[in-house]
């Protein structure tokens, strides 16, 4: 399968890249590993007329904490972020970059690639708004910061504007007490999810549960989160009861559609019974970092 | 649509090629080097038989563009073999009938060959792991998984005794 033909530019700077965007508004794509983009290009669903290639630009790939947050660059790449000392202390984010695709895929395929394509079975969506990260958007004029839950507006479809270049993903720096997890159900090794819920559990004083972000990714038109299973779980003493009423919520916001992949009652159920295990493990880990 | 200039080092020796930006990494290999030895099988980047190493990362060559790898060192199953002496990986491949139809084989023994850069001794699971981005459809895992361990065990007995004669090779892997 080829793509349709296109223009190549690959510059050495940002701000030529933003510079190209602007000229180009609307006819050019952003290549980064190129992992959702290519195959979508050989398909010819996509078929830009341009395609701007962030290879040579540096300083887009940082890992770093500040006092606030967890700041990672656009360019990292999965099996960086999965490998990372810091990322280590980070278990949502370690379950996720660990478990994208394949190892070829984890290589090449970056994080802000995979925001900015916004598939809706991706991986690090689900997380994003799990955790209500931010989003680093880059134009001409400056920075845009984009909270993760306006970000993801429908399928292929986010607030980013085509003269705009995601720089950096922002995660809130990791307090005790706050724990994290992923589960996906995949049919095999490298498939898009077919459900996969992130789980993020802050535990407050005397042991309920201060603050959850479960987010949702799959069974809909774009990864969402789930804030009936949000409700449900604040205040409350995590318990495998309080979890079945979480994940029975975060069944009732999904919107499946029957596929290859499954009925929709079945990706409904999935989903109850994910949120549960993540829950299960976010708690766990929540009180392993008291 | 123009065409562009790429130069490139393809197992070792300096290769260039005026392309088009939508030219597949893996049809420069093929069509216009020759190199029919990095296979292209779903041509979706599912099945790993395009693996090929890109600056020292395993890469689906169906899935990056020849401009993508301008300036890059490239490696594939052509460049394993040293003189007529078989890599560890592919002699193992051969010892432990790892292949049956082979036509996985040059991804395979790429991605292992990765692998076992990253990690010289893996567990069972971690080869598994390791090569889940590769697909065998006559199912013969469990040959494969003894042949990487077979070469796994070689690239460490020679990787700790140097003064043998062919280990150059193994320690590039």
């Amino acid at each position: 399968m080829i793509p349709a033909p296109f223009d190549y530019v690959r510059p050495g700077e940002l701000e030529d890249a933003l510079k190209i965007l602007s000229e180009r508004e609307g006819d050019a794509k952003i290549l980064s590993g190129g992992y959702s983009l290519l195959p979508l290009m050989k398909l010819r669903l996509a078929q830009p007329a341009l395609l701007v290639d962030l290879r040579d630009i540096t300083g887009l790939d940082a890992i770093v904490e500040t006092d606030d947050d967890l700041r990672i660059g656009a360019k990292a790449t999965h099996r960086r972020i999965h490998e990372n000392e810091t990322i280590a202390r980070y278990p949502l984010l370690h379950d996720v970059s660990g478990g994208i695709g394949d190892p070829q895929v984890r290589n090449w395929g970056t994080i802000g690639g995979s925001v900015a394509h916004a598939d809706p079975a991706s991986d690090w969506p689900a997380a994003l708004l799990a955790a209500n990260a931010r989003i680093v958007c880059r134009g001409q004029n400056g920075e845009r910061i984009v909270e993760a839950r306006d970000f993801f507006l429908d399928t292929f479809t986010t607030a980013i504007e085509p003269t705009e270049i995601l720089t950096e993903i922002r995660f809130w720096r990791r307090p005790r007490g706050q724990g994290g997890a992923y589960t996906k159900l995949e049919r095999r090794v490298g498939d898009f999810a077919t459900a996969g819920v992130a789980a993020i559990i802050r535990l407050g004083d005397g042991g309920s549960i201060g603050f959850a972000g479960i987010g949702v990714t799959g069974v809909s038109d774009s990864p969402f989160a789930a804030t009936d299973a949000e409700a449900a779980l604040a205040g409350q003493r995590p318990s495998d009861d309080v979890f079945r009423a979480a994940g029975e919520a975060a069944a009732g916001m999904s919107r499946p559609v029957s596929d290859i992949r499954g009925p929709v009652d079945y990706k409904r159920a999935m989903v109850a019974e994910l949120t549960v295990r993540s829950l299960r493990k976010a708690v766990e880990r929540a009180l392993a970092y008291s | 649509m123009t065409t562009q200039h790429i130069t490139l080092t393809v197992n070792g020796e300096a290769r260039d090629a005026d392309v088009e930006p939508r030219l597949l990494l893996v049809h420069l290999l093929r069509d216009v080097f020759g190199l029919t030895g990095t296979h292209i099988g779903c041509d979706t980047s599912n099945c790993g038989a395009c693996t090929i190493h890109v600056n020292g990362q395993s890469a689906k060559s169906c899935t990056m563009l020849a401009v993508q790898a301008d300036g890059a060192e490239v490696r594939t199953i052509e460049g394993m073999v040293a003189g007529t002496e078989l890599h560890p990986l592919q002699q193992a491949f051969w010892d432990q009938h790892g292949l049956q139809c082979g036509f996985c084989t040059p991804g395979m023994i790429m991605q292992a060959a990765w692998l076992l850069d990253q990690n010289p001794q893996p567990s069972e699971a971690e080869i598994r792991a390791g090569i889940s981005g590769n697909l065998c459809r006559c199912t013969g895992y469990v040959n494969i998984v003894k042949a990487i361990q077979q070469a796994a065990g070689e690239l460490q007995a020679s990787a700790s005794a140097p003064a043998a004669a062919g280990e150059a090779v193994a320690a590039e892997a």
